[in-house]
């Protein structure tokens, strides 16, 4: 009986040896490091955040971090619940659900790649090979847009690119909840002369509040730490910088990792509540 | 009967709405197929879309492009560092996982709870806060630019995941099958190897797809860890370099994409049950 007492620390032990070497002594490192200078040799008190929350281009990537938030996330999850609600009223819904998810597969890189192409622009006059451009120049004196270089519509054109990808992963996890709702509750609605709408509004949505918090959380997760599709898009030009973008631009182009590690220390301010969120959402389950 | 008729209009909305859906979200990834077939000439000076004039000429189709960025590109050797780099880094977590998810679920040792409620709170963890630290470390045992310090990296931030999803699995089985194991002389090792592991099968599956995918996807543990010289970068490393080098020649750069997806999309098409199924005990359950 006694030997077994080790058993559970041999288990768990290469997966605490891990974690606390790659995550918990480098988030405690990179609060330390946030208040020393670019080569972490002095103490610089506060010096770091001061430039975080006023340089400029910080101010820009928190705006556009912002933007990413509202958007991205209303976005994704009410276009996720409009599918799944809508494409379970058909036959052929298999195909059309991998249809939309499929985007989840591939590299943010690659599609960001597929969508500067979607975007392409060529002077007014030439051919257009974006197919956005393509499109819009059917109508009369429209002039090509440059989507990515226009400061009016490259943010909403990267947000899309992530909108694309995640609208998947919320349709499949909203469309288990949605049929996870009792049909003779939506059919009584029904009979008892309740439209479409406000079987949606009064039976769908309540039953789903908490699925749709959960995804709502996880967009939420994602779009702060957005990196991917900026860097390969725009690389944060023409005003789409972002925070995650910013702190990798710090880290090796400017080697400052007084103000990287402060950058990464902001970001992960940002993240806990919703960290708080997820561990009180598990205590609940497991009623601990 | 009457309500099949009062029904029909909407009927027939709800299927254009679901087919235009459908066509938007396809769009962008075909026009990005058509083009890495078609000569340079054809893609810098007409849309993709004219192909469907005369599709069938295949004439105007050519392969080049997939042997000029495999070989010049260096599209074939990043596709062979993203296949060293992905399978170990996922046959790592999920072994490492597996253990210590069983320990979190059917052992008792002091601590279990708050250590494993660290877990759950490192699931979102920024890796951004994670970089710099162990760069350092990296660079002094000069683990910097080799596949071990990356496949030991992806393992710490895919385990925290992994460890969630099997460990919820394996608290989810029946309790009466382990005791009765136990009441018949069987040790843990043979309830973990012999009970817990063959039973979840499926969820180790939907595992490996989903850690496959993430690593094999990834960009930036490989872009810090690794760096951008070409003997090591995997795909999604080199074509990032490209998106800059090669600039408006899309006739390639389609190309290098969907070499960079190819495996994924297999993945994808042959494995999806899987693959969702691992979203929703990602999610729902957390």
């Amino acid at each position: 009986m006694k030997k077994r007492d080790i058993w559970p620390w041999v288990y768990i032990g290469p997966t605490l040896l891990i974690l606390g070497f790659f995550l918990v002594y480098p988030i405690i490192n990179t609060l330390y490091l946030s208040f020393m200078d670019e080569r972490s040799e002095n103490f610089v008190g506060l010096k770091n955040y001061i430039f975080t929350f006023t340089k400029e281009a910080m101010i820009i990537a928190f705006r556009n971090n912002l933007l990413w938030l509202i958007f991205f996330t209303l976005f994704t999850v009410s276009l996720g619940l409009i599918f799944a609600v809508i494409f379970d009223r058909v036959r052929y819904e298999p195909v059309v659900k991998s249809i939309v998810f499929l985007p989840m597969a591939i590299s943010f890189v690659g599609a960001g790649v597929i969508w500067k192409f979607v975007y392409a622009y060529k002077p007014e006059g030439t051919p257009q090979i974006g197919i956005l451009n393509g499109i819009l120049s059917k109508i009369p004196n429209f002039e090509p847009i440059g989507w990515l270089v226009n400061k009016a519509t490259n943010n909403f054109a990267l947000i899309f690119v992530g909108i694309w990808i995640w609208v998947g992963f919320c349709m499949v996890i909203l469309s288990a909840a949605y049929k996870g709702i009792p049909k003779e509750l939506i059919e009584a609605a029904r009979v008892d002369g309740a439209s479409e709408m406000q079987v949606f509004w009064r039976i769908t949505i309540p039953m789903m509040k908490s699925t749709i918090a959960v995804v709502a959380t996880t967009m939420i997760i994602n779009v702060l730490k957005v990196f991917d599709i900026v860097y390969v898009m725009t690389n944060g030009q023409f005003d789409t910088e972002v925070i995650a973008n910013r702190m990798y631009k710090e880290m090796f182009q400017f080697h400052n990792f007084g103000r990287a590690s402060s950058i990464a220390v902001v970001l992960l301010l940002l993240i806990i509540p919703m960290m708080i969120i997820n561990i009180r959402r598990f205590r609940r389950q497991e009623s601990i | 009967m009457n309500k099949k008729r009062l029904k029909f209009l909407p009927r027939f909305f709800l299927h254009i709405v679901i087919i235009s859906v459908c066509v938007a979200w396809i769009m962008p990834s075909l026009g990005l197929f058509i083009s890495s077939l078609r000569g340079r000439n054809d893609v810098a000076t007409s849309g993709w879309w004219t192909v469907f004039g005369n599709f069938f000429d295949f004439s105007q189709y050519t392969m080049e492009n997939y042997t000029e960025v495999i070989t010049a590109s260096g599209m074939g050797r990043a596709f062979m560092n993203s296949l060293l780099i992905t399978i170990p880094a996922t046959l790592i977590t999920v072994v490492i996982a597996a253990f210590a998810a069983y320990a979190f679920a059917r052992m008792n040792f002091p601590g279990r709870q708050p250590l494993f409620i660290m877990v759950v709170g490192l699931l979102v963890v920024p890796i951004q806060m994670t970089l710099i630290p162990i760069l350092r470390i990296y660079n002094q045992l000069g683990l910097a630019g080799t596949f071990h310090g990356v496949w030991l990296a992806h393992a710490a931030y895919g385990l925290p995941l992994a460890i969630f999803l099997l460990r919820n699995f394996f608290s989810s089985l029946p309790k009466d099958i382990f005791e009765s194991a136990f009441l018949d002389g069987a040790s843990y090792h043979t309830a973990f190897f012999r009970l817990a592991l063959p039973l979840s099968v499926p969820v180790l599956a939907s595992l490996v797809i989903f850690q496959f995918l993430w690593v094999w996807n990834d960009l930036l543990v490989a872009l810090i860890y690794l760096g951008g010289t070409e003997d090591v970068a995997p795909l999604t490393v080199r074509l990032s370099s490209l998106v800059n080098s090669l600039g408006q020649n899309w006739h390639l750069l389609t190309a290098a994409a969907f070499v960079s997806m190819i495996l994924p999309l297999i993945v994808f098409f042959s494995l999806q049950r899987y693959f969702v199924r691992g979203i929703l005990a990602g999610s729902v359950k957390g």
